[in-house]
């Protein structure tokens, strides 16, 4: 692929936290995912902790995924050389030494917001503090839930699609979307790590699923500002407030406020891992609430799917088309810059 | 982890004596490169006007780079690498490969312990910038024959300060490895590169102390032994052969040169794949493979036939051919 396209290009950083996997997803088991084109193995050690290993045997390559986790080290499948959670080979079939390179790539990671997230480019920087910071995930004054997606396109078209909420007229028009949101301008502004699209919609009608969380139908001012965290997070914040009680000069309290929380993780070129969850700070202790609504949120982010694989198969049917840009895609350009200086800063 | 070599034609951009015996070359290369703590290159070498590969690990920072450094010691009895090393000029045309790695830090550890030997500095001092910009707790033990020829010394002093322990056997004597590994606590990782009696030592010590097998890092090219290196003979009774190996080529250079067949892979002393059954010997066997255990080299009735070698004896082998 030619990285120096102007919107068609599909590099990631690598230096960088990625969400390899939600937080229940890995057990006591070897658990196979391929990220940033880079096939690995995860499991969870008897102690609770996360390791992620290159997912091929330094002997012949087999993936480590088809053999067995024996007392906190993985042993191969075909001819048993065993790893430790380092990478370091510590058993060797039929000799008494081992050789002194055995070892497969050991990956940095970090458990945070429910998610395991993987540090993909230099080992040596590696820094915690940088892990993307979606505590609505995990914070006492927020519930939720979410999933995620196997999406079959380049990441950064489910950035775009993020970026730009004015698709929900279109796209989720039965649930989330209506004119207001086509119809109402909004702000864009950025950092040299993140970027921002404040929309505010005010003495509206509510769509129908803001209907039901409010549970009343009445005029609401409505707010969507979409937070760009580099290179690969956005936390939407959402909600409504009936109009007039002054949500826009910052009191919410008379309304319901969510924010889905996304993090899109490259898998290959071509497709990502697709983390989302939807978390709200009312209603915390209606279980069935969650369930609702992550059930909602599914059905209404599997309307995106469809537009970004037949997007992505577009793409790839016309070869040497590159996009153009409206003014609503001012939120996804910035992420895309600040995406292509992430990724230049690292070649340099 | 192994790659297939990946060629290209670099050019000596400077030459520098950086020791009695070390000669540091700088070599520009057509495009940047990345390259990681502990890694090397292969270069095209020419030994009796065929093409060898010989290894040299990548001295300093690791960065993205499109100049490599190496420091090659000459060898009096060399296989034929540093001596054609040496015979090159600023300005001259070399082969090398990407930078590769078998020699890799492993993060995460509370402590690092750098030993190095002679010449075995060479893949340490990236280790310790790597360490160091990383803010890792690490301590660096540099030892050397005499202080003329202690490559990279003065600025690894200026770089790592009280870090940094030189010893020079002609003024203060030997290391001591048991010492070294006895201060030591679980979790820690000691990487060492240097002559055999060292490693020996080393994997000794390591071996009497209760610390994990896998924290006992090293990198051997397989160069040098308990012993010189000398020439020696070797009699093949299945072929009724008679072969002279002398001291620049290795028992596996000279089988292979009289079309006796040895299987062989990473001709460093660590597969195993070269070993070849002792039927007799005199002299003393000087196994410089790391392929064996201590208890194995003991019964002297195999070697590898890639890096070890005899010495003041002759030597009476088999191989695996059968027809
Ligand atoms: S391929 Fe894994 S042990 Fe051989
Ligand atoms: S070829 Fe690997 S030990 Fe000799
Ligand atoms: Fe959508």
């Amino acid at each position: 692929m030619d990285q120096s396209k102007f919107t068609m290009n599909y590099s990631f950083p690598k230096n960088a936290w990625y969400a390899a996997a939600r937080d229940v997803e890995i057990g006591y088991s070897l658990f196979p995912r391929k990220i940033c084109n880079e096939p690995l193995v995860m499991y969870r050690n008897k102690a609770g902790k996360a390791v992620v290993l290159q997912d091929a045997c330094w002997h012949r390559l087999l993936p480590l995924s088809k053999g067995t986790l024996i007392n906190d080290e993985v042993r191969c499948g075909y001819h048993g050389l065993r790893y430790n959670k380092d990478g370091r080979c510590t058993f060797m079939p039929s000799q008494e030494t081992i050789n002194p390179s055995a070892c497969v790539k050991s990956y940095p990671v970090v458990e945070r917001h429910r998610y395991i997230w993987v540090w993909m480019g230099n080992p040596a920087e590696a820094d915690e503090s940088k892990v993307p910071d979606l505590f609505w995930n995990d914070h006492p004054e927020w519930t939720g839930d979410g999933d995620v997606i196997y999406g079959k396109c380049n990441y950064k078209l489910v950035l775009d699609n993020l970026m730009d909420l004015t698709h929900e007229t279109f796209v989720h028009s039965e649930s989330i979307g209506n004119d207001a949101v086509a119809e109402a301008p909004f702000d864009v502004t950025h950092t040299d790590e993140s970027a921002t699209v404040t929309r505010w919609m005010k003495n509206i009608d509510a769509p129908p699923f803001w209907v039901a969380q409010l549970g009343k139908d009445v005029k609401v001012d409505r707010w969507q500002i979409i937070n760009f965290i580099a290179p690969a997070s956005i936390a939407i914040d959402v909600g409504v407030a009936p109009e007039g009680t002054g949500a826009p000069e910052g009191d919410r309290s008379q309304g319901v406020n969510g924010c889905v929380v996304n993090t899109i993780t490259p898998e290959t070129d071509t497709t990502c891992h697709y983390f989302w969850a939807f978390c709200r700070n009312y209603n915390l202790k209606n279980v069935a609430r969650t369930h609702q609504l992550r059930a909602g949120v599914t059905r209404i982010f599997s309307q995106d799917e469809d537009i970004l694989e037949a997007q992505q198969k577009a793409i790839e049917a016309n070869p040497g088309r590159e996009f153009y840009n409206l003014n609503i895609d001012g939120g996804a350009m910035w992420t895309r810059r600040i995406i292509d200086k992430l990724v230049e800063k690292e070649r340099s | 982890m192994r790659f297939s070599n990946e060629w290209s034609e670099g050019r000596i951009k400077s030459i520098k004596q950086v020791g009695e015996t070390v000669r540091q070359f700088e070599i520009d290369i057509p495009a940047e490169v990345s390259f990681s703590a502990g890694s090397h290159i292969n270069v095209e070498v020419y030994f009796k006007g065929h093409p060898e590969i010989r290894s040299y690990s990548l001295v300093g920072k690791p960065r993205r780079t499109s100049v490599l450094k190496i420091a090659v010691k000459l060898l009096p009895e060399s296989k034929g690498g540093s001596a054609y090393m040496w015979t090159l000029e600023e300005g001259q045309k070399i082969r090398v490969s990407q930078p590769k790695n078998h020699f890799e830090l492993t993060y995460g550890s509370s402590e690092y312990v750098l030993l190095a030997g002679g010449i075995g500095i060479t893949p340490m001092v990236s280790m310790a910038e790597e360490l160091l910009a990383k803010g890792e707790n690490f301590r660096f033990v540099y030892a050397a024959q005499k202080r003329s020829d202690m490559p990279f010394s003065e600025d690894l002093n200026t770089l790592l300060g009280d870090r940094l322990q030189l010893f020079v056997q002609d003024e203060h004597g030997l290391v001591d490895i048991p010492a070294l590994v006895n201060s030591m606590k679980k979790g820690s990782q000691l990487y060492v590169c240097g002559p055999m009696g060292m490693l020996e030592a080393a994997k000794l010590a390591w071996f009497q102390s209760a610390l994990p097998a896998e924290d006992l890092r090293y990198e051997t090219f397989g160069t040098t032994g308990l012993y010189p290196t000398v020439a020696f003979k070797v009699n093949l009774p299945r072929f009724n052969k008679t072969v002279e190996v002398s001291a620049n080529q290795t028992l596996l250079d000279a089988l292979e040169e009289e079309g006796i067949e040895v299987m062989y892979d990473c001709k460093r002393g660590e597969c195993g794949l070269c070993q070849v059954d002792i039927i007799e010997y005199s002299g003393t066997i000087d196994h410089r493979d790391a392929f064996f255990s201590s208890e194995e080299r003991a019964c002297d009735k195999k070697l590898c036939a890639c890096v070890s070698r005899v010495f003041e004896g002759e030597l009476t082998l088999d191989t695996s051919y059968r027809g």
